[in-house]
């Protein structure tokens, strides 16, 4: 039997199939509460789906879904004990930042003068104390952003869910507002579930993520897990950038193993116990570049350069493929066509499946 | 769920056991009912079934015992929700069905096995506490089909679904599968197909006579007039679309107002300036005759009148469409072209033209429809040349009524609009190229060649000032004493209509005012039920999924495709005989209203509702409220304007139409539209364009009065914005 403890939600085998297209795949999750656990994927791998079922705005073809030990799977919305913040915000346009913050309490019969008191205390904690008379269409998007969330948590919901809430932010904004969504969230012990397909903005605010991948969860840990350890070349890529190079595990030993890159015999780590053909993780950091001739490694060719001021970015045609590399030196800059050597630190790097 | 079950259940019950089953001849508000126990026709179902021994009441009690049971004993709430779903479908069907079967004079069919004394002394239509318990049923169904975990379990949505289905079944297919059981029915009242399909393909109907000199069937008059109407309106509301949108010309705001008349007009008085105007007084046949001698003739009476009363219809509907069709071509493409060094003609020939292609389509079977179902100017000009729609009229109110050859005429009507309404859903509809997208598209269309733009302005100008003549012509007409004899100004018209004696108290001492206050009455009450309607099922229809919503949406729209006079017929014939027993009442012509305006509600809502983010209604649910709040609070709200819309269209359309109406009234319950038309059979043309004249007035007074009445609410938004800012 599971443990179930106020906040929690647990999905059992959750199928969800529209007509013939299936957005998920018999589905199995559970989220400790307290915790802010990220849903993380590219566009279509089912990640909103899963968000809108907890919300309870979709219904589970198949399988259960339980929050806080309650099975909620036939419950519909209006009764979950849970509030979302959307992607476009969704405040109702005719009513004023004060009326949109009580609109729920409103709607359970609260007092209206009840209602606006608790939604002010709702806006004072996102910092919009005094915001209370005027239209969302006179707000900045960031405020108008942080009313979505004053009008989901003074619901005190068990669960508070968070759908792409800061994509149509510009970059800046972004990184402040998740700050506040994230101390919020540990203020007041909430447990949250949160979707995006930004991975940054993932390791930043979570707890635990998820990452989805065609109506499947690829792999799931805490932010430094799936970075360090990915289970698939797709986690790799997908979580920080990577180079996936081609290699064959010669043998294993003690989690290290011997490989065949390119016809050249290297020792890495090998976490995932992968054999026969696997990828090598290359992390564009850990890309060593130094002037042709001198140094050992493979041998390369600059075709692109880029310079974004606390880094230079560079495309290199090289023994090991198509590679990207990031370099914080700039001493001597590489230019389009210099012949380079690559090499890199064998501890650093790890393997993962074909 | 349980809460609701159970309370539905008790309505229920009330029905069954205390309201008077069937229709209370002095009307349920008058409550005789109360005070006359002991009388069958103002018994409830249980008196009816326990005292007289109307047994075929027992599967209803039955039902209600089922779900009192269910609600009682079984703990399971899925499979609780199934055995109170089936119960109440159970107890749905038999009371339907024993409606259906026993009818006045005993069972409609069957009679040989139902031989019961007490079944063949019949029974009459039904009344309150029949018409709560089936409410009360379907409610109970569909609670227990949502608690089944069906539709994310939404009570509210599933009810109003429901509901809407049941109404649609009720008050559009109900009607219209008279006519097919009508059609099917031979002289000596036996069914057959084989005399079906020889008469419904007779060379009464569609013989071809017309092209070898002599007569066409009525059928294909019908056919050749709505293909040149098509024709005809949509080239005119092509040219008036391009000249409102490509051009700088000055009167542009007389062109709106172009656009908005027709709409407030209603349909024959179109026909009648004609006649002023070239009938065998009119002023041009005079003129003419006087100026050069040509013989005054009744051409105006026929298919070239009818014609042109089409044209001067139905053009400004195209022109609405076309507007949209014409400011969809997206300005890029043009601008693309041109860059591309392709002359203004040649921009205009290869790429805004054929972006229109399926606009242009759209615009031409939208005439072929609408001239189709018109019944007014076909009935005051058609002459000796037969139409379908007129013929149909004829065939149930002229000296020999024929309602068997009234249905075929029907169905042959119903399959030409609606095989046009076909194509032009899933042929055009699907084809559309229009680019209006949520992104603002900054490019510049292209300005008219020189050509291009003297043609339309050779063709569009002169037919507006045509229609602005007929215009005038109507209030003009109404102001002359006998038109072409005596030219006299006077105010008779209006004194014999609209005259109020204030000698003794007020009177309303005018032949138009009973009429006219029925009109306004029956208009008032219909267009909010229109609007609720039409509203609540494009909520259904944008907002909801759920299992066979494509056909629901198929089977609302239909109504629209469905001509006024065959509506008329199908309603006469369905509701003149129990269980559903209206003709007579007001209440039917309030039904027919809803129901043939209920598409215009359903379009106005989709295209309003569509503009509003999907996720607008999940906060507020998300919030805890449910769909009822949430429609309530956060749609109704934000749907003012198209809710304003759908009431100003519903109650000038329940003014102006004429073709069902004209079935449905009786003596008590005249409407002006069947006045007017009644005025102009007996050949008083005063009275009948005196009455136009103030419909027209009085609903463009409605009209500006609701726009205001939308200006200001907009102005208070801005009021609070500047206070706060």
């Amino acid at each position: 039997m599971q443990d179930f403890k106020p906040g929690s939600v647990h999905f059992n085998g959750v199928v969800k199939k529209y007509g013939a297209v299936t957005a998920l795949t018999k589905l199995d999750l559970s989220i400790e509460p307290g915790k802010l656990v990220t849903l993380l994927g590219p566009s279509g791998c089912g990640k909103t789906t899963t968000l809108r079922l907890i919300a309870g705005l979709e219904s589970a073809t198949h399988g259960s879904i339980h929050i806080g030990g309650e099975d909620v799977t036939h419950l519909s919305a209006t009764y979950r004990k849970v509030s979302m913040v959307f992607q476009s915000y969704a405040l109702f346009p005719h009513m004023s930042v004060i009326e949109n913050v009580a609109y729920g309490l409103t709607v359970k019969s609260i007092p209206k003068k009840e209602a606006h008191e608790k939604a002010e205390d709702g806006l004072k904690m996102v910092g919009l104390e005094g915001f209370g008379q005027r239209l969302p269409s006179e707000l900045s998007g960031g405020q108008q952003q942080r009313v979505a969330v004053a009008r989901a948590i003074v619901l005190e919901p068990d669960v508070l869910l968070l759908d792409e809430p800061l994509s149509n932010l510009d970059a800046k904004l972004r990184r402040h507002v998740r700050e506040e969504i994230r101390q919020i969230q540990q203020n007041l012990g909430l447990t949250a579930v949160y979707v995006t397909h930004d991975q940054e903005e993932a390791m930043a605010v979570s707890d635990r993520i998820i990452v989805m991948r065609n109506a499947e969860i690829a792999q799931e840990g805490t932010p430094s897990d799936l970075y360090q350890r990915p289970n698939s070349s797709f986690i790799a890529d997908f979580i920080g950038d990577a180079n996936l190079i081609d290699c064959e595990v010669t043998s294993t030993k003690d989690k290290r193993s011997k490989i065949d890159v390119n016809g050249q015999e290297l020792t890495v780590n090998n976490i995932a116990a992968v054999s026969g053909n696997a990828k090598l993780v290359l992390r564009p950091h850990q890309v060593i570049l130094s002037n042709s001739g001198t140094a050992k490694g493979f041998k390369g060719n600059i075709t692109y350069a880029a310079y974004l001021g606390n880094q230079i970015q560079y495309t290199i045609e090289s023994d090991l493929g198509h590679l990207f590399a990031t370099s914080i030196t700039y001493d001597a800059p590489l230019s389009v066509g210099d012949n380079v050597k690559i090499s890199f630190d064998t501890t650093q790097v790890s393997l993962v499946s074909d | 769920m349980k809460r609701t079950a159970n309370l539905w259940l008790i309505i229920a019950i009330i029905g069954f056991c205390l309201l008077p089953w069937h229709v209370v001849e002095d009307g349920f508000w008058s409550f005789s009912w109360v005070t006359n126990i002991g009388y069958v026709e103002s018994s409830s179902a249980l008196i009816l079934m326990l005292v007289y021994g109307k047994f075929w009441f027992w599967p209803t009690a039955l039902a209600f015992a089922f779900v009192a049971t269910c609600l009682a004993t079984v703990s399971n709430p899925v499979t609780r929700a199934k055995m109170i779903a089936s119960s109440a479908l159970f107890g749905l069907v038999c009371t339907a069905f024993q409606g259906l079967v026993i009818v006045r004079d005993g069972p409609r069919f069957f009679t040989d096995i139902l031989n019961f004394t007490s079944i063949n002394e019949g029974q009459i239509g039904f009344g309150a506490g029949a018409m709560v318990t089936l409410v009360a049923l379907l409610f109970i169904l569909t609670t227990g089909v949502s608690a089944m975990g069906k539709g994310r379990g939404d009570a509210f949505v599933i009810g109003l679904i429901g509901l809407i289905i049941a109404l649609v079944g009720v008050f559009v297919f109900f009607p219209v599968a008279h006519i097919l059981i009508r059609a099917f029915e031979n002289k000596d009242g036996t069914y057959s197909l084989i005399h079906f399909i020889p008469r419904l393909f007779s060379s009464d109907i569609w013989g071809l006579g017309c092209f070898a000199g002599g007569t066409c069937g009525p059928a294909i008059n019908s056919v050749i007039l709505a293909t040149m109407t098509g024709a005809g309106t949509t080239t005119l509301g092509l040219a008036f679309a391009l000249i409102f949108t490509r051009t700088q010309f000055f009167a542009k705001p007389l062109l709106r107002v172009l656009t908005v008349i027709p709409i407030i007009t209603p349909p024959f008085v179109i026909g009648l300036a004609l006649i002023l105007l070239f009938g065998r007084t009119g002023a041009v046949t005079q003129l003419f005759a006087d100026m050069f001698g040509i013989e005054k003739s009744r051409w105006i009476y026929g298919f070239s009148g009818v014609y042109l009363a089409q044209m001067l219809s139905f053009t400004p509907i195209a022109f609405l469409v076309l507007i949209g069709v014409v400011e969809g071509v997206s300005p890029s493409m043009e601008e693309a072209s041109q860059t591309l060094d392709a002359d203004r003609w040649q921009t205009f020939r290869y790429v805004s033209l054929p972006l229109m292609r399926p606009g242009l389509a759209n615009a031409f079977l939208l005439g072929f429809i609408e001239s189709l179902a018109d019944f007014g100017n076909p009935l005051i000009l058609g002459g000796n040349t037969n139409y379908l729609s007129t013929d149909i009229f004829f065939a149930i109110v002229g000296s020999v009524a024929d309602p068997a050859k009234a249905a075929i005429l029907a169905i042959s009507l119903l399959m030409l609009t609606l095989g046009a309404f076909l194509v032009q859903r899933r042929w055009v509809g699907t084809k559309s190229y229009a680019t209006v997208t949520g992104k603002a598209d900054s490019g510049q269309h292209a300005a008219l060649s020189p050509a291009v733009k003297a043609a339309c302005y050779a063709t569009a100008l002169p037919w507006a000032i045509f229609t602005a003549i007929v215009y005038i012509m109507i209030f003009y007409g109404s102001l002359v004493k006998l038109w072409g004899y005596d030219n006299s100004f006077t105010f008779d018209h209006y004194l014999q209509a609209f005259s109020i004696d204030f000698s003794n108290g007020i009177r309303w001492t005018g032949s138009a005012w009973d009429s006219y206050f029925t009109t306004l009455t029956i208009a008032t009450i219909s267009a909010p039920l229109t609007a609720i309607v039409g509203l609540s099922t494009a909520y259904l229809l944008i907002r909801q999924n759920f299992a066979g919503k494509s056909a629901f949406e198929f089977s609302t729209m239909l109504s629209f495709a469905i001509p006024g006079t065959v509506i008329g017929v199908s309603y006469v014939m369905a509701f003149n005989f129990p269980p559903i027993e209206l003709t007579g009442t007001s209440i039917i012509l309030i039904i027919v209203f809803v129901f043939r305006n209920m598409p215009v509600g359903v379009r106005g809502g989709i295209a309003a509702m569509s503009q509003l983010d999907k996720s607008l209604d999940e906060a507020s649910i998300t919030c805890g409220a449910n769909s009822f709040t949430t429609l309530r609070r956060v749609i109704a709200p934000l749907l003012g304007p198209a809710m304003i819309a759908a009431l100003t269209y519903s109650f000038v359309r329940a003014v102006t139409s004429v073709s069902a109406v004209i079935f449905l009234v009786s003596a008590r319950h005249n409407m002006a539209t069947s006045f007017i038309v009644g005025r102009v059979e007996h050949g008083e043309f005063g009275i009948a364009i005196a009455y136009s004249a103030v419909l027209i007035l009085t609903m463009l007074t409605i009209i500006i009065l609701l726009q205001l009445a939308v200006g200001k609410r907009q102005l208070r938004r801005t009021d609070r914005v500047e206070q706060s800012a």
